[in-house]
């Protein structure tokens, strides 16, 4: 575990800064919380929406069992406390965007309690940079509906379509001290979502934001006054509103100021955060438990349905991609950064080891390189994402082995897989069909090497001469006569053989 | 030939059934006294339309001879604050005035599913709020009764089923809805010389019925007799799963296991239901209840329920804090009233639409919820008010060890003048006194008629059961109707 020394220097001293992310996560479901209603993405505006969304007289919420489910394997993912009694209470503000005139949320006894996350902030060096940060609970509540202020001159429109759609509200505890523990925290946060598959962490759509609390204090001291930022929705904007929002308080007490309780916007063409309101203006919210709805209670059966549904999580992933699989901690981190990565990647390593018919671990750093190197390298050239690769694991096993036993050299795989790319073409195919298969035939390649020798007779006496460094250079051009497809090896042990003789 | 309107729900569907007349003939009999009975101003609105469609649906079936449901040829009257599918309803508020449900109500449409056919929608107080029918905006309805000796003050029919009870005391309907949230089936029964039961909450699902206070909010029957309360409980009954409270458990057959013989049940009479100055005549038609149910094999004990006291205000707590949380979707954003003044913001939007469409009770009520419910005060009344609750649901769980059912009175008076109890609040309120208990512990509870007063007016008593135990309810009621042999109703007038 580590301790941040990030401070902010003030013109009277060093200050620290305290975070803390409350961040809702739209639950990943075919269903609202409380109504059959669907909750597609980018839908036309007020077609999904049931007479329970749109609070119709006499209509009542009924759970959504699939998206207790999520957050009780969220609780878990994260090693949290999970209640097996739980309630809803009401939320109670009117807005337009709110049919019921009440959120339903969990204020009192809420599903998750507390848990933890691991950051890593050195991705090099994990074991000594690792932090924990605690989190205070997990709740589901409803979303509201949206409005829209652009449809006409004099009135906003109301699109009811999120209407009751199931967030998963995670508050941390304020344990992160600089903008790259927030950073890290929401990534890390996201990164464990989708590989429970309980929230698509799309930042982009709305369906993870993050509130977030900043207060800065002497180090050392108590805590400092904070102000809540709503609504921030990337990694990059959370460490912008913290760097931006931590020297702003640094400003104002060095003033000698006070900063105010309040709720702030971050506006991003800006930089900057402003006023919403202050603690004055703030709602009360006559929280209650809802009497339309039962208290949530767990049986251990589902609890154990939850549990065993888990997939390996990041943080025991990468420790398996290290201790078993012999990859380095950088390579680790980066392919289990990402559900997808480290699925695309075990799919890789699956199919290499079944066509070499070698373990996982012995395929497993090829694999790791030519995925985070050749095929990254493709795929940012050509501003595509994994899931677009032209290219799939299998395709990419097959050139893969090819390099393993020896039937096409490095330097031909890449250009193999640039053919791939292209056509969409399997390797042995393009290698039969273009005649790239390596040669070990001594005979043509010692007929090669003696010619370089004899065309280069200077740079053979130079080389007797004592300049070894000219090695390479012989062995370069033998590989070009023989068009990249000699066996490096043997091209190596007859330029040795013939430069001795 | 009798008059088919005098019949009752049992007659109606076994006389259709026996071919002695159609259901379009009985329709058509109560369609004529709904028309002729504007005066009582029970009905918001009339459908007399849908009362002869259900009919001829039914005179075709059984034409046809197809199984027939529960209630073919019979028609009911719906309470306005049930959703009924292209009908207005209002909840007798102007907020919602003009609003036509695109859904049916999970009870209306079992009755409609069984073959009942809809007379209209009933009045009501506004929002189920009131014990007098005088917070309608539809303006009150009139209780058929009228005080002996040329006394002709309009009578208040009860609240909030208002509208269903003086619909059925005056024969507009053989039966009708009700819902009952802290009496609002019972005091009017009560007041109109009828019969209604609230089931165990949960048992009626909540799904499509404007809610008041959802912890408490209970659909139920009301009729002339118990065994058509039965009838009409059976259909209603049944889980819903729309309705997170709803109970999943079978509907017992209740009619076909009435029976007045109590023997082996022992009935508590609690103490603290006679108050100091309790009206006198109230007082000694409990004490002949009594003797009825010891006639009909009880065996009577006292009990204690202590916790009585703090009943009332305990609901006048709950019930209005749920209430402020529910009538917040009346915001004028998506259907019923709108008051957009010139120039007027959102807030001004909910200002305008919430002081128009909203009458005094409910205002008041949503005020006392939002002040309960508030920061710094919830402890003090909500917190406690449950806390009292819980202790409420105890007292009847300790009395039930010593006995299978409770009888009381089931208002504290018979009926009084329009304007009497207006002004006072806390005196309409008192009217609850005997109701609210066993609404606040969720327990089945019904209300028949003992007799008339000194001034010809009908009072009531109540059967409390054990939770689930609506047969036992039943069966005491049935008893007590048996021996009370009450068969008075008021002359018509209007």
């Amino acid at each position: 575990m580590t301790e941040s020394t990030y401070r902010i220097q003030g013109a009277t001293g060093e200050w620290e800064v305290v975070i803390g992310l409350e961040v809702h996560a739209q639950v990943t479901s075919n269903a609202k919380l409380f109504s059959g209603a669907a909750t597609a993405f980018g839908a036309e505006p007020n077609t999904q929406v049931s007479l329970v969304d749109a609070a119709m007289p006499g209509m009542l919420p009924v759970p959504n069992r699939e998206c207790i489910r999520q957050a009780v394997r969220t609780g878990m993912a994260i090693d949290a406390q999970i209640n097996k009694w739980s309630r809803f209470d009401r939320k109670n503000y009117f807005y337009a965007d709110l049919p019921q005139g009440y959120q339903i949320s969990q204020l009192y006894h809420p599903i998750v309690g507390e848990g933890a996350i691991d950051i890593v902030l050195d991705e090099k060096n994990p074991e000594t940079s690792t932090k924990r940060i605690g989190v205070e609970r997990i709740h589901v509540e409803q979303d509201a509906g949206k409005l829209m202020h652009d449809q006409h001159p004099t009135s906003s429109y109301v699109d009811l379509n999120r209407s009751g759609v199931a967030l998963m509200e995670i508050v941390s505890k304020p344990d992160m001290r600089s903008p790259a523990e927030a950073g890290a925290y929401l990534s890390k946060l996201r990164t464990i979502l989708r590989y429970v598959g309980s929230c698509d962490g799309n930042m982009d759509q709305g369906s993870m934001r993050a509130d977030v609390n900043v207060s800065v204090r002497r180090p050392g001291e108590p805590f400092g006054t904070r102000t809540e930022t709503k609504n921030v929705n990337s990694v990059r904007f959370v460490m912008a509103v913290v760097e931006h929002e931590a020297s702003r308080q640094v400003d104002v007490l060095e003033a000698g100021g006070k900063v105010v309780q309040e709720t702030r916007l971050y506006d991003p063409d800006r930089n900057e955060t402003r006023s919403m309101r202050s603690k004055e203006d703030a709602h009360d919210y006559r929280y209650f438990p809802d009497p339309d709805l039962l208290p949530l209670e767990l049986d251990e059966a589902f609890l154990k349905e939850c549990r065993q549904s888990l997939p390996e999580l990041p943080d025991a992933k990468r420790a398996r991609y290290v201790n078993d699989l012999g990859l380095s901690a950088y390579n680790a981190t980066t392919l289990t950064a990402d559900a997808d990565t480290a699925r695309w990647f075990e799919a890789l390593l699956a199919e290499g080891a079944r066509i070499q018919k070698k373990s996982e671990g012995e395929v497993a750093k090829a694999s790791a390189n030519w995925l985070l190197s050749e095929l990254y390298g493709a795929l940012n050239r050509l501003g595509k994402s994994l899931e677009e690769s032209p290219v799939g694991p299998e395709e990419g096993a097959e050139l893969l082995a090819l390099v393993a036993d020896g039937t096409i050299s490095g330097t031909i795989a890449k250009q193999v897989f640039e053919i791939m790319l292209e056509t969409g073409a399997r390797a042995p195919a393009i290698v039969e069909e273009k005649g790239l298969k390596q040669t070990s035939d001594t005979g043509a390649i010692e007929a090669a090497v003696a010619k370089v020798l004899a065309d280069n007779a200077d740079k053979v006496a130079q080389y007797k001469g004592g300049k070894e460094a000219l090695f390479g250079f012989f062995v370069g051009q033998t590989m070009k006569a023989m068009q990249g497809k000699a066996n490096p090896q043997v091209v190596n042990e007859m330029v040795k053989k013939g430069l001795a003789g | 030939m009798t008059d088919l309107t005098d019949l009752t729900v049992a007659d109606i569907r076994d006389g259709f059934r026996a071919g002695d007349f159609s259901a379009r003939e009985v329709a058509e009999a109560f369609n004529a006294n709904v028309a002729a009975a504007k005066a009582l101003n029970a009905f918001i609105v009339e459908t007399p339309e849908k009362a002869l469609d259900a009919a001829d649906a039914a005179d075709k079936a059984k034409a046809a001879g197809e199984t027939l449901g529960q209630l073919a040829g019979v028609p009911i009257g719906m309470k306005d604050l049930f959703c009924t599918q292209g009908v207005q309803t209002t909840a007798a508020s102007h907020m919602l005035e003009g609003f036509v449900p695109t859904y049916e109500s999970t009870v209306s449409g079992k009755l409609w599913a069984a073959g009942a056919g809809m007379l209209g929608k009933l009045n009501l107080d506004q929002f189920a709020m009131g014990s007098s029918n005088e917070t309608s905006y539809y303006g009150n309805v009139i209780s058929p009764w009228r005080r002996g000796g040329g006394d002709n003050a309009a009578l208040a029919p009860g609240g909030s089923s208002g509208g269903s009870s003086s619909a059925i005391a005056a024969r507009l309907c053989p039966a009708a809805t009700g819902t009952d949230t802290g009496g609002s089936i019972r005091q009017p029964a009560a007041f109109t010389g009828i019969s209604g039961i609230k089931p165990t909450y949960g048992r009626c699902s909540r799904w499509g019925i404007v809610a008041f206070a959802s912890s408490l909010d209970q659909a139920g029957p009301m009729a002339r007799t118990v065994r058509d309360n039965a009838i009409l409980l059976e259909v209603m009954s049944g889980f819903d799963p729309k309705d997170s409270t709803s109970l999943d458990l079978p509907v017992p057959q209740w009619e076909a296991n009435l029976s007045s013989d109590l023997k082996g049940k022992k009935v508590g009479i609690p103490k603290e239901y006679r108050p100091e100055g309790l009206d006198p005549e109230i007082s000694a038609l409990w004490d002949r209840g009594i003797e009825w149910l010891r006639d009909a094999g009880a065996e009577v004990v006292d009990v204690s329920l202590p916790h009585t006291q703090y009943a009332l205000p305990t609901y006048y707590i709950i019930a209005p804090a749920e209430a402020s949380s529910n009538l917040a979707r009346y915001d004028g954003v998506r259907y019923g009233q709108r008051d957009l003044p010139d120039g007027a913001g959102l807030q001004d939007m909910y200002a305008a639409t919430r002081a128009a469409g909203f009458g005094p009770e409910v205002k008041r009520r949503i005020m006392i919820g939002t002040y309960v419910l508030s920061a710094g005060f919830y402890d003090a009344y909500y917190t406690q008010a449950q806390k009292v609750r819980a202790l409420i649901a105890r007292d009847f769980e300790l009395a039930f060890e010593k006995c299978d059912l409770l009888l009381t009175p089931t208002a504290p008076s018979a009926s009084f003048a329009l304007g009497e109890k207006q002004a006072d609040p806390l005196a309409m309120y008192l009217n609850d006194v005997f109701t609210v208990p066993a609404s606040l512990a969720g327990l089945p509870a019904m209300a028949v008629p003992g007799g008339l007063d000194s001034a010809g007016l009908p009072i009531g008593l109540q059967i409390i059961g054990k939770a689930l135990d609506e047969q036992t309810v039943l069966n005491a009621s049935l008893a007590l109707e048996e021996r009370a042999g009450f068969t008075a109703r008021p002359d018509k007038w209007w």
